[in-house]
């Protein structure tokens, strides 16, 4: 049994009084050196769950722990130490005049000693392979280079978990895909609990675990093959199904059988090939 | 993206000059503007000068970028000096001219103050010159940190400027699309009447608002989940420290300030 980090117990959340709730009683649990990819389209409340986490916003009911601390006012500063976030929009969240400068921002606000932050800049900017870049001002970097600086200042702090808000929303196919690489390599290799929010389903299939959200709610829970073969009832609630799982299920209408539901080209492929050979 | 995008005038460099801790270019350079008023005499400006040409011929910054910093204020200094040779009337007459009557005392007058102005503008666009905009926030900051003691927001205020100074560029990427998104629209910059052109500023100015606030709110945000509580128990990664050079900077320039009282006297 996995140790509980993230622990959402009845959850409610709405923006302002009298307006619609955002969160409906929510409950769900995220373990230790988990990846789990929490998906929905947009206003389905998936964004805010990020900030309900990070005491960014404090739900009106309900009670949320990080690692059996409950969040609220006096304990933010401490949990804070403990997440990690890359938000949206690249440029948003660089703070720092260089890279280094942005990377150092997060050990300044922590007091770490000067020595200390000289190398973990090292190490950490060597982990998003951006040794180069130690001196680059931000307008002189791509939006996927100002993201992999983004998790590098979050890795400097050593976190237990890492929280990408939509961090790939405003990049290129080819961006987006070296973000998830990175990331999901270094968490590996780090022990870290990593959530992806995103309404991408392409994003969702590196994941051990998905949730759906649709208006609130928790809609399903499942491994992403699981969710992958719901196809109908996902873009019922506005989500783009991919390309494979479109062409998995035309084919299977013509009679091809496939005996597991292919996340990737590369699946689909070998699927193919060995159904050739089988048949 | 623009490349050649260069936030204040800075001109990379390893010389003598761009070494120096910012806090010893402010020093002197305060002191510099008030010492340039206690020249008197020819052999003091001489000093006053050749300490000024000395550090820029140190700081290996090309003519051409001082220049250009003088650009702007060419027009001032020649407007001064043509003013102190009408108006001022000392000396002897040197030369008439119709009604007007040129004397000694303006001539010397209109040239003493120009070279002030001169020389002022020369020592202080060194400093932008040869110091990024961040080291001298933070030189400031570490002058200003006495007054903390008078709960003046010292780090806020460094915070602030040096986050405006990383915001220039992209703001300038941005003004840049916006106004290409509203010229293909059929906004027109460039041409028509004065009036016109500051009209169509409002559909470029009014976008470039609502993003900048915008992304306000959004780094506002991405701070807080960084940790940020404002300026009390934090680090700094960036370290200002005085060096051997700094106080040989120091005395190159109290020397000056002594040589130039004895002209003062003597000369």
């Amino acid at each position: 049994m996995r140790k509980a980090l993230i622990e959402f117990r009845n959850v409610s959340f709405r923006y302002e009084e009298n307006s619609p709730w955002v969160l409906k009683n929510l409950s769900f649990t995220i373990y230790e050196n988990e990846f789990v990819a929490i998906i929905g389209h947009n206003g389905s409340g998936k964004s805010t769950i990020a900030k309900l986490v990070n005491g960014l916003l404090f739900p009106q009911q309900g009670e949320i722990l990080i690692n059996g601390i409950t969040v609220n006012e006096e304990t933010i500063w401490a949990i804070r130490r403990e997440i990690g976030m890359v938000f949206q929009n690249p440029d948003n969240q660089f703070v720092g005049a260089t890279v280094q400068d942005d990377v150092a921002f997060g050990m300044e606000n922590r007091g770490i000693p000067r020595e200390e932050m000289i190398k973990r800049i090292e190490e950490t900017l060597q982990a998003v392979r951006m040794s180069d870049y130690r001196l680059t001002e931000p307008h002189r970097l791509s939006g996927g280079q100002k993201q992999r600086i983004a998790i590098a200042s979050v890795l400097a702090i050593s976190p237990k978990v890492l929280i990408l808000d939509e961090a790939t929303a405003m990049l290129d196919p080819k961006g987006r895909k070296e973000i998830m690489d990175t990331v999901s390599e270094l968490s590996e290799q780090r022990g870290l609990s990593l959530i992806t929010i995103t309404h991408d389903l392409a994003e969702v299939v590196q994941a051990e675990r998905v949730i759906v959200m649709n208006q609130g709610e928790i809609w399903a829970e499942a491994t992403p093959r699981e969710i992958f073969s719901k196809r109908k009832e996902l873009r019922e609630i506005g989500l783009d199904v991919p390309f494979v799982a479109i062409l998995a299920e035309e084919l299977k209408q013509v009679d091809v059988k496939l005996t597991k539901e292919p996340l990737n080209q590369e699946e689909l492929l070998e699927e193919l090939w060995t159904l050739h050979s089988r048949t | 993206m623009n490349n050649s995008l260069i936030i204040g005038q800075y001109v990379p460099g390893n010389s003598l000059i761009h070494r120096l801790d910012p806090r010893t270019k402010i020093t002197i350079i305060f002191f510099f503007v008030f010492i340039v008023f206690f020249a008197n005499n020819v052999p003091s400006y001489g000093v006053l000068i050749v300490f000024a040409l000395t550090a820029m011929f140190t700081s290996k910054v090309p003519i051409r970028f001082i220049m250009k910093g003088l650009m702007p204020v060419w027009f001032l200094i020649v407007f001064t000096f043509i003013l102190h040779l009408f108006v001022t009337k000392e000396g002897t007459v040197v030369f008439e001219l119709g009604i007007f009557k040129f004397y000694s005392g303006g001539i010397i007058q209109g040239f003493a103050i120009s070279i002030r102005f001169f020389l002022l503008i020369l020592v202080t666009s060194l400093l932008t010159l040869t110091t990024t905009p961040i080291e001298i926030t933070d030189g400031i900051e570490d002058m200003l940190h006495p007054l903390k003691r008078f709960k003046f927001p010292v780090h806020e205020l460094a915070l602030m400027m040096s986050i405006s100074l990383r915001f220039i560029p992209t703001l300038m990427q941005e003004t840049d699309k916006i106004s290409k998104a509203q010229a293909s629209r059929g906004v027109d910059f460039r041409t028509g009447p004065l009036k016109e052109r500051v009209k169509a500023i409002v559909p470029l100015l009014v976008p470039l608002f609502i993003s900048a606030f915008k992304r306000a709110e959004e780094l506002a945000m991405a701070m807080e989940a960084r940790g940020y509580q404002g300026g009390d128990n934090r680090t700094k990664l960036r370290e200002l420290k005085i060096t051997k050079l700094d106080i040989m900077g120091y005395i190159v320039f109290i020397l000056v300030v002594a040589i130039l009282f004895v002209t003062r006297m003597y000369g």
